[in-house]
């Protein structure tokens, strides 16, 4: 009896807090743990005292900026766990907070992830923290992705803007130019798969992740959120001009049907049977540990444009450091963050190979001139970092986009292995999603 | 005499009270352990998956009891149904296969004519023996179109093999992986099945001037009844609870394996995709009562016509 009374009033409380975040968002009053101003001296008050905070994150540069950081405030003990990567430490994360148990003081979340946590006031507000004063730190992508309103609920720690990774090689071989534009892009597929039938422009089952990018490169906004009011439509000028172009390359099989990360597909970028990768910039390291084999044929080239002309580019991936609100120590763990993200710590992971979300960093003579030996010595930074100033603003993702990408497959997939059309397989999608809002109280509209 | 007996009688009966009294003691004792562990282990999930299906936990709103809402939706639901359909599909054609190759081998394996019977029973159960994820990755190994065995044969052979993989084969490659697995198992069912049947009626039999087939089909198959009856049940209950063989194929097969492609399948996602643990719930009760019904009248007409 009183374990069910205490999940009634669990249930009641819960009920409140949303009521009362939905009335912080709309009007202009805090809400407590959120938005509470903590000056840089009650962060340093907190460094000198000490204490011990928990972090939750798999990326592993991580572990040498926890060392550094114990080292320069020799009071302050940082226990990193990897909780699970991506959706398994997510799921992790949203149990701890529902059990009130266990909440880590900082948790790493990916930018199309952290709408499902903020949303909720699951995660802190780091304005008052002096995060307000970051917006010149980071480059515009990742900053509107941490971004909702006046409000900060992370500080971005990578980046992922979008380049196409080619195997010069196999464009050389067979006297191809390399695409600036996507029509090109569609050109080189057909002329390289007419000279060998066995090489494909890029591999392609259906990727949530790359398909909404590409989405928002082409200038679609398929979600507008706007705290629980949600409006998902696949129907704008961006996507028809995306499904058009992806259209022909489904319909004259010029994408190989192997599906990424698999060993087919480690196989094929290292044999040239896929002669180029359209992804983020935390790729290099990827191509350096899983394509050995291939070293010094591929180059990296700005992502092919759908205008002539147009530098327009997106971003693919890329993760931050977050406060659950549960946390307890919020002073120490903000202090944490900043010295990973903004702090010291960036020129460590850079070390390690991360790719960064920092304006000065990626703008910096050393990391610009950095010369790839896998890329045939190519300073392939410029691009990546050109990409970077270059992100098409005004994107979000849904604040249940986990869920989303989980079935993405499930609609737009079918245009991959029937003849329905990627344009329908994306209202599919949209349908689904829509359907998965209402079910879980959101405003929907289409 | 009579005024002897009496008391007597009175004493035997209130001692035999007594004894019973203690003796349902002494049963309770016997039987609580297992009470506790059956009720800890088998009644209490049960249990807890009902109250789940209850309620309601949204991501706006919280939780709230919202009574046989979720059952009302699951019944409606295209998605669950459409994976129903697609494992009663799979029982129809994938379970008659395997069982027919299991009697078949093992009613020659009973024949006493194969040469190598150890060995060939050995290698037939073998397969059973591979974890169901192994055995399926190996299929999917030898699936593959591009570096696979199917691949292979291409390449060597100047043909074009359709895909296994492609969604209107999916399902068949996937009958094919279980029938591999499962053959060597309702093999030594019904093989134990025929070991214990008494050698006098096949010597009757040949005295009447019976045959090897009409030994089958008059005496062998008739013994063995309970033993189909028993393999045909296990077999819906595997075939119902599909799950290992999509799950692990979905990768290599995105587009073909949806997420709600067996029912147990959409479940997981449900559950762990979706965070909606309490549809989820229903949506396996529900299951659950299918699968109970299909095997109990199985079982009805499997023993009716046994009688």
């Amino acid at each position: 009896m009183p374990k069910k009374t205490r999940r009634l009033l669990g249930g009641i409380g819960l009920v409140c807090a949303l009521a009362l975040g939905a009335t912080a968002c709309g009007g202009s009053d805090d809400d407590g743990s959120s938005g509470k101003k903590v000056s840089a001296g009650d962060i340093q008050a907190a460094l000198k005292k000490g204490g011990s905070i928990t972090v939750w994150a798999w990326e592993p540069t991580l572990k040498q900026v926890v060392k550094d950081f114990e080292k320069e405030h020799p009071k302050v003990h940082v226990n990193l766990v990897n909780a699970g990567t991506n959706k398994d430490q997510y799921t992790a994360l949203q149990n701890a907070i529902a059990a009130k148990k266990g909440v880590p003081d900082v948790a790493q979340i990916e930018y199309y992830a952290l709408g499902q946590f903020s949303l909720t006031k699951s995660v802190t507000d780091l304005s008052g923290f002096g995060a307000d004063k970051l917006s010149k730190t980071y480059s515009p992508g990742p900053w509107n992705s941490v971004k909702s309103g006046d409000k900060i609920y992370a500080l971005p720690m990578d980046s992922g803007p979008m380049a196409m990774f080619y195997n010069k090689k196999v464009f050389d071989k067979y006297k191809v130019a390399v695409p600036t534009t996507w029509d090109e892009y569609v050109d080189a597929a057909r002329k390289l798969h007419k000279a060998d039938p066995k090489v494909y422009i890029t591999s392609d089952t259906g990727d949530a992740g790359m398909t909404t990018s590409l989405l928002w490169q082409a200038g679609s906004r398929p979600y507008q959120v706007d705290g629980t009011n949600v409006k998902i439509n696949f129907s704008d000028k961006g996507a028809a001009t995306y499904t058009k172009t992806w259209q022909k390359l489904i319909d004259e099989k010029l994408l190989s049907p192997v599906t990424g990360w698999t060993d087919d597909w480690y196989k094929g970028l290292g044999n040239g049977d896929i002669a180029t990768l359209n992804t983020g910039a935390w790729m290099p390291a990827n191509f350096v540990s899983g394509v050995k084999n291939a070293s010094g044929d591929w180059r990296v080239a700005p992502l092919p444009q759908w205008t002539k002309g147009d530098k327009a580019t997106a971003e693919n991936g890329g993760s931050s450091l977050a406060l659950p609100s549960a946390g307890k120590n919020k002073e120490l763990a903000y202090a944490f963050v900043e010295y990973a993200n903004a702090g010291k710590g960036v020129q460590t992971r850079l070390k390690g190979g991360a790719f960064p979300a920092t304006t000065a960093d990626l703008q910096s003579d050393a990391f610009q001139n950095t010369e790839f030996p896998y890329f045939g010595g190519q300073k392939a930074n410029k691009i990546f970092a050109e990409s970077a100033a270059n992100v098409g603003s005004g994107w979000s993702y849904l604040p249940y986009q986990v869920y989303a990408n989980s079935i993405f497959n499930d609609s737009v997939g079918k245009a991959y292995v029937s003849n329905t059309p990627l344009a329908k397989g994306l209202k599919g999608w949209q349908d689904a999603s829509v359907k998965y809002g209402k079910e879980q109280g959101f405003t929907v509209s289409e | 005499m009579t005024t002897l007996q009496q008391p007597a009688a009175v004493d035997r009966t209130a001692r035999a009270s007594l004894k019973r009294d203690r003796r349902s003691w002494t049963g309770w004792g016997f039987v609580g352990p297992f009470v506790a562990v059956f009720a800890l282990v088998f009644l209490a999930p049960i249990a807890y998956s009902i109250y789940l299906s209850l309620f309601q936990d949204r991501l706006i709103g919280g939780n709230t009891f919202v009574g046989l809402d979720n059952y009302q939706q699951a019944l409606q639901d295209d998605q669950f149904w459409s994976g129903v359909t697609r494992v009663g599909l799979f029982l129809a054609v994938q379970v008659p296969i395997m069982l027919g190759i299991a009697l078949l081998v093992a009613l020659a394996l009973d024949s006493g004519r194969l040469y190598g019977k150890n060995f060939f029973r050995i290698s037939i159960f073998l397969p059973y023996a591979v974890p169901a994820v192994v055995a399926t990755l190996m299929w999917a190994f030898m699936y593959g179109t591009r570096f696979g065995l199917v691949g292979d044969i291409n390449d060597a052979f100047g043909v074009s093999l359709p895909d296994p993989l492609s969604p209107d084969l999916v399902l068949a490659s996937i009958g094919n992986i279980v029938t591999w697995e499962f053959v060597g198992y309702n093999m030594l069912i019904f093989y134990a099945a025929l070991r214990v049947i008494p050698h006098s009626l096949y010597e009757a039999a040949e005295i009447d001037g019976a045959g090897q087939l009409r030994v089958i089909t008059a005496i062998k198959l008739p013994a063995i009844r309970g033993a189909l009856v028993i393999a045909t049940i296990f077999s819906i209950i595997g075939s119902f609870q599909l799950f290992n063989e999509p799950s692990i194929l979905k990768p290599l097969a995105p587009n073909a394996i949806t997420t709600d492609y067996t029912p147990n399948y959409y479940t997981y996602t449900l559950s762990f995709n979706g965070q909606q643990h309490n549809y989820s719930a229903t949506v396996a009760i529900v299951m659950g009562l299918i699968t109970m019904v299909v095997a109990y009248v199985v079982q009805l007409r499997g023993m009716r016509k046994g009688a």
